[in-house]
């Protein structure tokens, strides 16, 4: 068919098409910057405190999401393999607050130590997702759920009785199994303050950006490896990639053990922020709350950049800083912005994955616009 | 290396079959290093079966091999798997594409073969850490574009590329392989526009002069005629002719593909219902179905009649049953009996008496895991409420055992299926017998209209005949119209009252089933694209 070059292309589009698009594909964010911007007014907070928040918690949370990256970018979609890393970073921060070694040592000391026990899940958890290829999200999350078990099993019983934990300050009375709460406050914000200084009554944490800006380095340099590379490749499509040689399981697996790792970390950065963690129950909502963060940042399951990061910790946690004040400015009740926190963050889980099949359904139909078009045109000439 | 006179490539009374179906035997041609070979046969001849031989694919290791040699350079070769192929220099462009979407056409004609560059983390965690070399990248790239001598963009993704060019960078990548000495073209042209098809023509005498062989599949006649130094042409299994291209013509080869020596299946009672009222009319219709793209199709379908639809694999005939009955995306008007059928919706299709036999018999036709009774009397109970009876005035429904029975022995019995019982599962039947099933499904719908889609695929020669009696039958005894697609010409002219061919989505031709072979396969190839 010689006529196929003046037949107008679905790719042309005009401007009003772009700006409806742009919209379209970021509905996401805009829908939380127009939230933050009713909110932020409505909550009575100062700049200079909101912005405070906001850089702390940035320093707290954007190692762990970043984890998330390595996954997406491997086609393994929104994945909670990182509750697992996160598991492993708790483990490793009793084992340093029995042995009662603090401050940047025992930081560095707990990170090397969550390696092996992040290397270790991240395997298991590689290799059950590539049986259940293309339902990564749902199976990495009831992944996360039976291992919160089997870590409870350990920190609960087998920690003092099989697994020596001698400082009373961490153990149950009863002599085996980890008090409800751990304490690190002699390691608070060690990592931190180090390095800090304060402008204008905002704290930088200098340490704790470097080592995300290192991440972020570590990312952007990844990708341009041999293995990274094949990740993109495999993530998509993996038929085509183990057609050329690449070997598909090994590089999902180790995609996961990447992840889990850097979530080793990232949460030890976290609660060295906080001070204090719940044993039994600190990692149980992590996995939900930097996927929703991610999300808002503009990702999608197959999509994510550093830059959906970073919108996405500054939007999602604005949201978190102010929902209470503004919930108890607009109803009297405090209570009210709390229950907002979790049900937005399953929300914007929820429209994310519904926005992401409807794009996929659209593509299809897409070609099928085009085949009415050049009917259309043909009939025309 | 000294210079040596055997072929670069030689086939040896290949023989393959597929669990005692014989799909090829004796095939036997030689190709000269810088040589193109066209090979060209019906669907069905064995063309791709030769060329999966020849790859090393696991399908035929998996199906018991094949006997006879395959020689390279003189020397028996037995490639376990593709990869082995490829390092002895052979490359293959599939039909499908086999590409990374998100990536460049430089990422994707060097997948898994890109430079490499070291650096400290590589040294202590292994290879996989290097750094690609992009410079390196763009270079090696840019060699295998020129190397085609068609010019794409190296840096567009794939995603954003129309479909020629993928085309291209598929065909680049194998060229960018050092060690490739033969490469195989399957179908290349089928996606392209003419001038596309013409760069692509011109590549191959390109390559045929750096000292590349390529075998060339291909529908398009001319195509051969104008870039084949020899042409082998399959049918049944068998090579009927090799000879020089420029010995032969568009005509001969059409002849060689589709004649057969003998013609006797061709029945003698075809009927003419052009008197008869049109039971279905389409117009305008297009039908997005993945490799069988419809365009632009108008038929009218005469009450009564058995129409065939044929033509060549890809070339959208399969996509007319499936688009009218609403499972791909669809466009156009279909009227039946005088109504207007809503497209892209089963059911109503359904309610309208209307019923389709897929050619996906195990995806789409039949409940595997439950009984021939259930898969008989299932849709019939479903759409019309037949089978059941109602109790507490219709408050109940309740599934009438014995009717089902009845008429599932019915069925067995008129199709001869082979099973043990009414209750046998389907998915323990051979594959003719399955197909036998589905068209029980169908008959006990008693519809007013039929569609059976390659109702003889992959079956065996006593059961095409009991399955092609069965719809002659069905149609003879209650009148009902029948529309059969199938690939097989022979199929159709000795079943059907008229043929329509289809080629590049379109409607080339009707013809009455008594026209000439010849005839019908002038159309098959007339709008090839």
């Amino acid at each position: 068919m010689a006529n196929n070059n003046n037949t107008p292309r679905l790719g042309q589009k005009t401007v009003g098409q772009k700006i409806l698009t742009f919209l379209g594909n970021n509905s996401v964010p805009i829908m939380f910057i127009l939230i933050c911007a009713y909110c932020i007014p409505a909550s009575g907070f100062s700049a200079g405190y909101l912005l405070n928040e906001i850089v702390t918690r940035l320093g707290r949370n954007a190692f762990l999401i970043l984890s998330l990256l390595i996954p997406i970018m491997a086609g393994m979609g929104l994945n909670f393999g990182m509750t697992l890393g996160a598991m492993a970073g708790q483990i490793a921060l009793i084992f340093v607050a029995d042995w009662q070694i603090w401050g940047i040592p025992g930081l560095i000391l707990a990170a090397i130590l969550s390696i092996p026990f992040s290397v270790g899940l991240g395997v298991f958890i590689g290799k059950i997702l590539n049986k259940a290829k293309g339902r990564e999200m749902i199976t990495s999350y009831m992944i996360a759920f039976f291992m919160t078990g089997i870590y409870q099993l350990v920190v609960l019983y087998m920690m003092g009785s099989i697994i020596p934990i001698k400082h009373a300050s961490i153990k149950l009375p009863r002599g085996y199994g980890i008090r409800n709460t751990v304490s690190l406050l002699q390691m608070r914000q060690s990592l931190d303050n180090l390095l800090s200084f304060t402008v204008g009554g905002v704290k930088i944490p200098v340490l704790t950006l470097i080592l995300i800006a290192l991440a972020c380095l570590f990312i952007v340099w990844f990708r341009k490896t041999k293995l990274g590379q094949d990740m993109r490749a495999v993530g998509q499509d993996m038929e085509v990639a183990r057609d050329a040689g690449i070997n598909v399981e090994r590089t999902r697996v180790i995609a996961m053990v990447m992840s889990t790792v850097f979530a080793g970390f990232g949460m030890i950065i976290y609660l060295q922020n906080v001070g204090n963690f719940p044993t039994y129950t600190a990692h149980s909502q992590i996995g939900m709350f930097c996927i929703a963060a991610l999300l808002v940042g503009g990702a999608s399951v197959d999509k994510a950049s550093i830059g959906n990061v970073f919108l996405g910790v500054i939007l999602f946690h604005t949201m978190f800083i102010v929902a209470p004040k503004t919930g108890a400015a607009i109803t009297g009740d405090s209570m009210i912005g709390e229950y907002f926190r979790v049900f937005v963050s399953y929300a914007v889980i929820t429209v994310a994955l519904v926005l992401y099949e409807a794009k996929k359904r659209k593509a299809k139909s897409a070609a099928g616009a085009q085949l009415a078009a050049e009917q259309a045109a043909e009939e025309e000439a | 290396m000294e210079k040596n006179t055997a072929p670069l490539l030689e086939m040896r009374n290949i023989k393959k079959d597929f669990f005692g179906n014989q799909v090829l035997e004796d095939i036997n041609f030689t190709l000269e290093a810088g040589e193109v070979l066209g090979l060209v046969g019906e669907n069905g001849a064995g063309k791709s079966t030769l060329m999966k031989i020849l790859f090393g694919m696991d399908v035929i290791r998996e199906t018991g091999g094949y006997s006879g040699d395959v020689l390279l350079n003189g020397e028996k070769v037995n490639f376990s798997t593709p990869f082995d192929a490829l390092e002895a220099g052979i490359g293959m462009v599939h039909q499908e594409f086999s590409l990374i979407p998100g990536f460049t056409a430089t990422e994707n004609i060097l997948l898994n073969r890109e430079p490499q560059k070291k650096n400290v983390l590589s040294e202590v965690f292994g290879q996989r850490l290097n750094t690609l070399d992009y410079k390196e990248m763009d270079k090696c790239a840019a060699a295998a574009i020129d190397k085609m001598g068609v010019q794409i963009d190296a840096d567009m993704r794939i995603s954003d590329m129309p479909v020629g060019h993928k085309q291209f960078t598929e065909i680049a990548r194998e060229l960018s392989k050092d060690q490739l000495k033969l490469l195989i073209l399957d179908e290349p042209t089928a996606v392209l526009t003419e001038k596309e098809a013409e760069a692509l023509l011109d590549s191959i005498r390109g390559m045929s002069r750096q000292g590349i062989s390529v075998i060339f599949i291909t529908h398009r006649l001319h195509e051969i005629l104008s870039v084949c130094d020899k042409v082998v042409i399959m049918r049944d299994g068998h090579v009927v002719e090799d000879m020089p291209a420029s010995e032969t013509d568009v005509e001969r080869i059409t002849k060689a593909m589709v004649g057969r020596k003998v013609d006797v299946s061709v029945k003698q009672d075809v009927r003419d219902h052009s008197g008869a009222k049109t039971i279905m009319s389409i117009r305008k219709l297009w039908v997005d179905m993945p490799g069988e793209i419809v365009r632009n199709v108008n038929l009218d379908v005469k009450e009564g009649e058995i129409l065939g639809i044929g033509g060549l694999a890809g070339q959208g005939k399969l996509g007319i049953p499936n688009g009218v009955m609403g499972l791909y995306e669809a466009g156009g008007t279909v009227e039946f009996d005088g109504k207007p059928i809503p497209l892209n919706n089963p059911r109503n299709c359904l309610d309208e008496q209307l019923a389709f036999v897929s050619e996906d018999r195990r995806g789409v036709g039949l409940l595997l895991d439950e009984t021939l009774e259930w898969n008989v009397a299932f849709p019939a109970m479903q759409i019309q409420n037949k089978f059941l009876k109602n109790l507490l005035g219709g408050l109940v429904k309740w599934r009438d055992e014995k009717a089902i029975r009845e008429v599932t022995d019915r069925y067995i019995e008129e199709l001869k299926i082979k099973c043990t019982s009414s209750k046998q599962k389907a998915k323990e039947l051979s594959g003719g017998n399955q197909q036998k099933v589905c068209l029980a499904k169908a008959f006990a719908l008693e519809p007013k209209f039929l569609f059976v889609s390659e109702p003889t695929r992959g079956i065996d020669v006593g059961a095409k005949a009991l399955v092609l009696e069965a719809l002659k039958k069905f149609n003879r005894e209650s009148g009902v119209t029948v529309v059969m697609i199938s690939s097989e010409l022979e199929e159709l002219r000795s079943t059907c009252d008229r043929i329509a061919i289809v080629s590049g989505g379109r409607i080339a031709g009707i013809l009455p089933a008594t026209e000439s072979s010849e005839a019908f396969g002038a159309l098959m190839v007339s709008q090839v694209k």
